[in-house]
């Protein structure tokens, strides 16, 4: 566990990370189904058109899935993303999320809470990249905020 | 032949930002030392309304505002008042579409675009359609977005009453044969009209020669102030056209019971304060680029994007969408790298472009992407600036392009 912890801060390996998630990303079909929620992501500001389903019940995140077009940093980090909450609950959903909010933010985070996801760690020294780094998120949030209030 | 050492003077940019390379004019230009001190001399004597002072302070503004009208005039070869002005190509060319409901054109009416348009010049006429029926019809582009003549003749048809198109298209810089169009659309009753974004700045625009009927453009890509345009019509379709903004300034006369008498072209378009500083600002570049020479701007910009392109196609890592088009950006991808990341690997090596789909979301029908980078060139960028933005080009790979973020 410590060595890979050491691996997740060589550059070297996030890089490949992120390459690698772009070429290759993780959860790229979207799927049919009753449980599924989805969300459409696009902007004016950059060329990022995705969606991103998930199905989420009684508070567990059952699956997360995304497509589109996007460019590597947000193709990759919402691959990672869909990698990192699936099968969480809904409260632990929620801890991950804010974390790498503050990583994304440059504000302090806790490492430990995102996996492969600290590969965005640098993505606020580009600050029109920021963006990038967090469409996929920012519609995962939603759809667990929106899951929260259909339970009440 | 223009002296392009001499003329990176007039720029202070170019002296405050040394090391940044500008190929982002399609989106804006920087300004020349003279626009920037007529424009703080506005605020420095004093701002003062035009139209409606008595006093010596507004008269002077005054005089200075009208005469952007003559140094348009001189620059386009027409009429001053047959000179709108606008907050820029996007106002320009809705009031022309919006302009055009009311007297000109009637549900079922046909216009003719491309889908090479910026969207100033697709979404007026998509919601015309929602909202009035007025259709519209694509005149079909090559790969690197040109009109064909034999192409526009077969979109023809009775029932179109104009054709609408840019000059220079702004992401593959098709140069439009304006004048072969604009003699299609009267021979069949239409009219012409052009998004001059992109051709107004960079080379003479002739619009009787032209026989254009409507031009719009933007002043902030031609080395003036931001928030600036004109619309050029010929003054009995000025006359005839319906203001889509109405307020102070473009009335004669409105009465309770509702009656309205607008003013004559131009005024009758520019209701409201008008942006003064920014208007008076853009006569003077038009006055700065009368000074270069329209031709020599025209002709010292096409020897450098053919240096440009050549560059260009040394490169084996990168798709280049346009190498035949003599005029406008260059557009083109780096092989398995999205084009924002290319711009941001460009960005950190001090380069300005833009990526994306630069407002014409419909092209990817022509060249089979969704998104490009683009480098658009000004007469004041040098061989030895795309030379080293061939260097930086050369070496980007995907690999490249992550290790931004480390
Ligand atoms: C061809 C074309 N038309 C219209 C526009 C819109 O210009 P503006 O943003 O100044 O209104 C642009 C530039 O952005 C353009 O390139």
């Amino acid at each position: 566990m410590s060595e890979y912890k050491n691996l997740l801060d060589d550059p070297e390996v996030l890089r490949e990370l992120i390459m690698d998630h772009y070429k290759y990303p993780h959860n790229h079909v979207l799927k049919e189904g009753a449980g599924y929620k989805k969300i459409h992501m696009a902007s004016a500001s950059c060329i990022d058109d995705i969606t991103v389903q998930a199905d989420i019940e009684n508070g567990i995140i059952k699956d997360i899935n995304f497509a589109g077009i996007g460019c590597t940093i947000s193709t990759a980090s919402t691959s990672m993303m869909t990698d990192l909450l699936v099968g969480k609950t809904v409260a632990e959903a929620k801890d991950i999320v804010d974390n790498y909010f503050r990583m994304v933010n440059a504000e302090p985070y806790d490492a430990g809470k995102l996996d492969e996801a600290v590969a965005m760690k640098n993505v606020w020294r580009q600050a029109n990249r920021i963006n990038c780094a967090t469409i996929g998120w920012r519609a995962m949030r939603q759809m667990i905020e929106e899951s929260e209030g259909s339970h009440e | 032949m223009l002296d392009v050492n001499k003329v990176r003077k007039d720029f202070p940019f170019f002296t405050s930002s040394p090391d940044l390379i500008y190929f982002d004019n399609g989106a804006t230009t920087q300004k020349p030392q003279c626009v920037i001190d007529t424009v703080s001399e506005f605020y420095t004597l004093g701002a003062a309304n035009v139209h409606r002072g008595d006093y010596p302070l507004s008269l002077h503004w005054d005089a200075l505002y009208d005469k952007t009208r003559e140094s348009f005039a001189k620059l386009l070869n027409c009429q001053a008042n047959e000179i709108v002005y606008t907050a820029g190509s996007t106002h320009s060319m809705n009031q022309i579409a919006y302009g055009l409901q009311k007297n000109f054109l009637k549900p079922g009416d046909v216009v003719l675009i491309t889908e090479n348009e910026h969207a100033s010049n697709v979404m007026p006429w998509f919601r015309m359609r929602q909202e009035s029926g007025i259709q519209y019809e694509y005149i079909p582009v090559d790969k690197q977005g040109n009109i064909h003549m034999e192409d526009a003749k077969k979109a023809m048809h009775p029932g179109v009453k104009a054709i609408a198109v840019a000059g220079v298209t702004n992401v593959l810089g098709a140069k439009q044969p304006l004048k072969e169009l604009a003699a299609l659309a009267h021979e069949n009753g239409a009219l012409m009209i052009v998004d001059g974004a992109q051709s107004v700045p960079h080379g003479p625009t002739d619009v009787q020669d032209l026989d254009i009927d409507f031009l719009g453009f933007s002043g902030h890509k031609m080395g003036g102030p931001g928030g600036t345009g004109i619309i050029y019509g010929k003054y009995d379709l000025l006359q005839k056209m319906e203001p889509v903004f109405l307020g102070g300034g473009m009335n004669a006369r409105f009465e309770a019971c509702g009656d309205m008498l607008y003013q004559e072209a131009p005024e009758k378009f520019e209701a409201g304060t008008p942006n003064i500083e920014g208007m008076i600002g853009l006569g003077r570049a038009a006055e700065y680029l009368l000074s270069l020479g329209m031709e020599n701007i025209e002709e010292y910009e096409k020897d450098l994007r053919a240096y440009f392109a050549a560059r260009m196609k040394e490169l084996d890592n990168v798709e280049f969408y346009n190498p035949d088009n003599a005029y406008g950006p260059i557009a083109f991808n780096v092989k398995e790298v999205f084009a924002q990341d290319t711009g941001s690997y460009l960005a950190a090596n001090n380069i300005c472009v833009r990526s994306g789909n630069h407002c014409a979301k419909i092209l990817h029908e022509v060249i089979g992407t969704d998104s490009t980078v683009r480098a658009s060139l000004y007469f004041y960028n040098t061989k030895e600036e795309v030379d080293r933005f061939i260097e930086v080009t050369k070496e980007i790979t995907l690999e490249k392009a992550v290790g931004i973020f480390f």
